[in-house]
């Protein structure tokens, strides 16, 4: 429906307003409960954005309170503004992953960047320094020519504002799957570093304290951003929907962090919050609310971009880079001091009372009163219905035998030739294209950027560091919800752990589609249901994260996407294990053994075919073992390079870490499947090692002790990949154990460099690094 | 100790990179805000990188008009030591103390990763300590980094020494200046780096604060940093012009 006609419609049949702010009449009735009489014009709005999924996980929070976090290093947990744990020393670390899906479909670089800005202030609001940013993304089909648009405006939103403001990108993800083409993922986490004792809380109390507002004016940019935008399936009007994404100003935001450390460092605040989603209404009445105490604002002390506002735009507009801070009266004049020294205008807009209600009043008018834990912590909460679809499928339990009928040739496939498609594939390909397009290095901490696996971040001044990544396996989440999750969990936590790494926790950010819908009910709550055993297996506290959901277009909606960002703590950076080969002659070793099952894999998806099989099943304890295993090895020096299997399989697996140290290897692989399954198969929980030759007895044997099949391939070196396949010990026929039983994978690494190196630019239509179209 | 001034603009970045790596090179570093109207005695400056004032409009368009830059531009032509790097070359090349402009990237997009540059001279007070002539490998990290000058101008940087720094290949020749990854912005004839006439005030792309400790991939930009330094503490010594060098 075009603007003009559903103008025409609404005038012909007018709607009542709570339903033109996005509640029912069901959820009317509620706060007609709540306040004991009918809300007036502005509490209504005020209610109709606090209500909002985005801002209220109504249809979450039953699901997210079942999930793990306690760990003895948490510091703070879900319900502050990020996750903060422990790093010793003295230091924690903060972290959280954002969506900001729905902005960056409608205005991709506005939307992308201020992604970035949001979830930075989430951090620096906790009194910690932002060091670092990873950003995962997920588009549709790159050939099609909105999917270009898209990438671009994303990519240089996320580095207009992230290269501006200082904070370098270190890693992040890119994925293409036409499930997300009209409603694209931009999914962003943020890092940040503190001294414990400046930890800073979004609370608001002692009542006569000031409530101070800094930063940017309230204009009308960004009106509805989480009630129109974020929590509702996108139509065909996008267009009209402009006017709800915020427009970012990095610069702004950088003399924000460094406005808001300041007074934190100067201890001038009793409390800090930023601006965020549900604006003005969201952060004074959590503020309110988490100390348990009330707010009078006056609404035209509020600095405005535009005059004119009504009082409900100025309640929920999202501007960005505002901040809001409750100061005793004694300290105004040191905060006002830093607010001018960084020329961010500040005003007084309001006072902390006792009576626990948020009272707007403009002019001795009031316009609002309203107890502030009837917009946030007693907002209402919906039990929504969850049903599996009749197709669905379940993961075969561990070490249960599947069908093994990939439909692929064991023979006369040439193993090489599909891992040279698979590495110039969309999916696989070389990410510098976009990386490079991001400042990496700023803040002087980046030993492992983008590109290379887990990002790593020195701790000045200590011997430590922090690695962090992302990852979500969506395809497997859409033939299964709790498995794709669960992959989603050990994926990330084992990229981190194969560093030599503790992971510290996790923060989850879950895209999924209208959660009305019971189906998409059914996938939110398998995929919370497997981050929940996988964290529990793995002794990963979740720490916070975010709740997407109405990721839905007229094209469908996307797979459940539960992206998972885990950061981990290494005691010495000296200790360090990358993936890269890292000289010639080192021993490679295979740990764990691939187990059945082709769907949901790259290699699937390059065949075209939809396979047969399900996808291969994970082992959690197994998983866990694995994790131990290779962080007891890195800590007793036994491995030289450590990467994990995921997409693409062993072989992709082993070229990247060829590919990443510029030398091959000559390898022998005894399998007893299916070549695919071997060489391109996805089962988790297993990691390519080297090792020097003297250590390798040493390494099989600390596999052995863990439980963990594990098996001497050959040797680095040279300029070709050459995986001969043997048969295994599992070959039926003794004397086929040993023998070549299937044709050898056999590359040169510079074929698969050209191959890798511009895979992404020529999907995408960019031009290559060496200035060809 | 040597005391070195970093300029922090409002949106300067790396004036904490820069202070960190100025502390490894030996130096003294001390901020100094935007709004000074003196230079608190350092024995020199330098202009980090970032976004000063937002760079909206032009990079370091703004910030040349800023009250410190008055004192820089003053201390510059007493014969003062100054770098700019990344944004602090640019603030340098819109206030008219090194010559050429940086114009946006030839390929429209940022750039960040690392680059090799050699110095094409070894007599500087920026660049004495480097030893030798060899591909140094250091961080860019910039939208508007094409070096741009009129031939004249160029011919003129080339017959006086004073291009600094250019983009080199692995075996340490110059870069082209079209279709050459190794030259990552199309800067011509590869200037990463150029000195003004006197030879005091110096601007680069790259950052080698960034590259200045081993477990961040690289040092090679320590040498830059530690010729600063050492020029710096000798200037103040002699109480004289930077004369420094090998020869």
């Amino acid at each position: 429906m075009t603007v003009a006609a559903r103008a025409e419609s609404a005038a012909r049949d007018p709607v009542p307003l709570h339903r033109a702010l996005g509640l029912t009449d069901d959820e009317l009735a509620a706060i007609v409960e709540r306040l004991g009489r009918a809300p007036k014009h502005l509490e209504l709005a005020m209610f109709g954005v606090m209500w909002s999924e985005h801002c209220s996980y109504k249809s979450s929070k039953p699901l997210l309170r079942t999930l793990p976090t306690a760990g003895e290093a948490v510091v703070a947990g879900p319900g502050e503004n990020a996750g903060v744990v422990s790093i010793g020393d003295g230091l924690a670390v903060a972290f959280k992953i954002e969506s900001h899906n729905h902005p960056s479909a409608v205005e991709p670089y506005q939307g992308a960047a201020t992604g970035v800005g949001g979830i930075l202030r989430d951090i620096f609001t906790m009194g910690a320094r932002p060091i670092a940013v990873l950003d995962a993304l997920r588009f549709g089909d790159p050939a099609d020519s909105r999917t270009r648009h898209l990438v671009d405006g994303v990519v240089r939103g996320v580095g207009g504002y992230g290269n501006c403001v200082g904070v370098p990108t270190v890693g992040g993800e890119l994925v293409f799957d036409p499930s997300y083409a009209g409603n694209p993922l931009v999914n962003v986490m943020a890092i940040g570093l503190l001294e414990e004792r400046a930890l800073t809380r979004a609370r608001a109390p002692g009542p006569g304290n000031f409530v101070v507002l800094f930063g940017s004016t309230t204009g009308r940019d960004g009106i509805g951003g989480a009630s129109v935008l974020a929590s509702a399936t996108f139509g065909d009007d996008d267009p009209s929907k402009r006017p709800s994404v915020q427009v970012g100003d990095p610069f702004a935001e950088k003399l924000l962090i460094e406005a808001s450390l300041e007074l934190i460092a100067g201890g001038l605040v009793e409390g800090l919050s930023d601006i965020g989603a549900g604006g003005i209404t969201c952060a004074t009445s959590e503020a309110a609310d988490r100390a348990g105490t009330g707010m009078r604002l006056d609404l035209g002390a509020i600095p405005r971009r535009e005059p004119d506002m009504a009082p409900f735009e100025v309640m929920i507009s999202e501007s960005q880079e505002r901040m809001l801070a409750v100061v005793r009266p004694d300290r105004l004049a040191a905060v006002a001091a830093v607010c001018d020294r960084w020329a961010l205008p500040w005003a007084v807009i309001g006072a902390v009372t006792d009576d626990r209600d948020l009272t707007v009043v403009h002019f001795e008018r009031e316009l609002a009163r309203v107890p502030a834990r009837a917009l946030t912590s007693d907002a209402i909460v919906h039990a929504r219905l969850a049903k599996a679809p009749s197709r669905e499928r379940f993961a075969p339990a561990p070490g249960e035998p599947t069908s093994a009928t990939d439909g692929l040739p064991e023979r006369g496939m040439d193993p090489g030739a599909v891992l040279l498609a698979l590495l110039g594939s969309p999916n696989l390909a070389s990410r510098a294209a976009v990386f490079e397009q991001y400042d990496s290095t700023v803040g002087v901490r980046t030993v492992v950027g983008p590109g290379h696996g887990a990002a790593v971040l020195r701790v000045t001044g200590t011997s430590k560091a922090l690695v962090a990544t992302t990852d979500a396996n969506a395809v497997v989440g859409g033939l299964d919800p709790w498995l794709g999750a669960a992959l989603s969990v050990a994926e990330a936590s084992r990229n981190v752990s194969i560093t030599g790494a503790r992971p510290l926790g996790v923060t989850d950010c879950l895209n999924f589609g209208d959660p009305t819908r019971p189906e998409a009910f059914w996938q939110l709550s398998e995929a919370v249901r497997g981050i929940g055993d996988a964290c529990r297996a793995l002794g990963l506290p979740v720490t916070g994260g975010n709740v997407s959901l109405y990721n839905e277009s007229p094209g469908g909606a996307i797979l459940p996407t539960p992206e998972i960002g885990v950061v981990g703590l290494l005691d010495d950076v000296a200790r360090l294990v990358g993936p890269a080969f890292v000289a010639d002659g080192d021993s490679v070793v295979l740990v764990g053994e691939a187990t059945p099952g082709l769907a949901g894999s790259e290699y699937a998806r390059l065949g075209g075919t939809a396979a047969e099989d399900g996808p291969p099943a994970l082992d959690l304890e197994r998983e866990a073992r694995l994790q131990r295993f290779v962080r007891e090895a890195v800590e007793r020096g036994l491995v030289a390079s450590a990467q994990d299997v995921s997409a693409g399989g062993l072989a992709v697996a082993i070229a990247e870490c060829s590919l990443w140290g510029g030398r091959g290897a000559r390898l022998r692989l005894p399998i007893s499947g299916s070549p695919a399954v071997e060489l391109f198969g996805e089962s988790p929980s297993r990691l390519v090692l080297t090792t020097r030759p003297r250590h390798a007895p040493a390494l099989l044997l600390l596999a052995r002790q863990h439980g963990l099949p594990a098996e001497e391939l050959g040797v680095t070196g040279g300029r070709r990949i050459a995986i001969e396949l043997v048969g295994g010990a599992a070959t039926g026929a003794a004397e086929e154990r040993g023998a070549r039983v299937a044709d050898p994978l056999d590359v040169e690494l510079d074929a698969l460099r050209r191959a890798w190196d511009g895979g992404l630019a020529r999907a995408l239509g960019w031009p290559t690094a060496d200035g060809r179209a | 100790m040597t005391r070195i001034g970093v300029v922090v603009f409002p949106g300067s970045n790396c004036d904490r990179d820069t202070l960190h790596a100025l502390a490894l090179a030996g130096a003294e570093p001390v901020e100094l805000w935007h709004e000074a109207a003196t230079l608190d005695g350092v024995a020199a400056i330098v202009l980090p990188g970032g976004f000063a004032y937002g760079d909206y409009l032009r990079a370091g368009v703004i910030a040349r008009f800023s009250p410190v830059m008055r004192a820089v531009a003053a201390f510059a032509a007493d014969g003062g030591l100054v770098l700019g790097i990344c944004n602090g070359f640019q603030v340098l090349a819109e206030a008219g103390l090194v010559p050429g402009a940086l114009l946006r990237n030839r390929g429209l997009r940022f750039l960040g990763r690392d680059v090799r540059i050699a110095a094409e001279r070894l007599d500087t007070p920026f660049t004495h300590l480097l030893g030798e002539r060899r591909p140094l490998r250091m961080p860019i990290a910039h939208g508007e980094g094409c070096y741009f000058a009129d031939p004249a101008t160029l011919d003129e940087l080339q017959r006086d020494g004073r291009v600094l720094f250019r983009y080199v290949r692995t075996d340490g020749a110059p870069a082209g200046e079209t279709g050459d990854p190794d030259n990552p912005n199309g800067s011509l004839r590869a200037i990463a780096g150029v000195l003004n006439a006197a030879g005091n005030v110096a601007g680069l792309m790259p950052h080698p604060e960034r590259a200045a400790e081993g477990v961040l991939g690289s040092d090679d930009g320590l040498g830059i940093l530690r010729s600063l330094v050492e020029a710096a503490r000798l200037r103040e010594a002699a109480a004289g012009p930077a004369v420094v060098g090998a020869r």
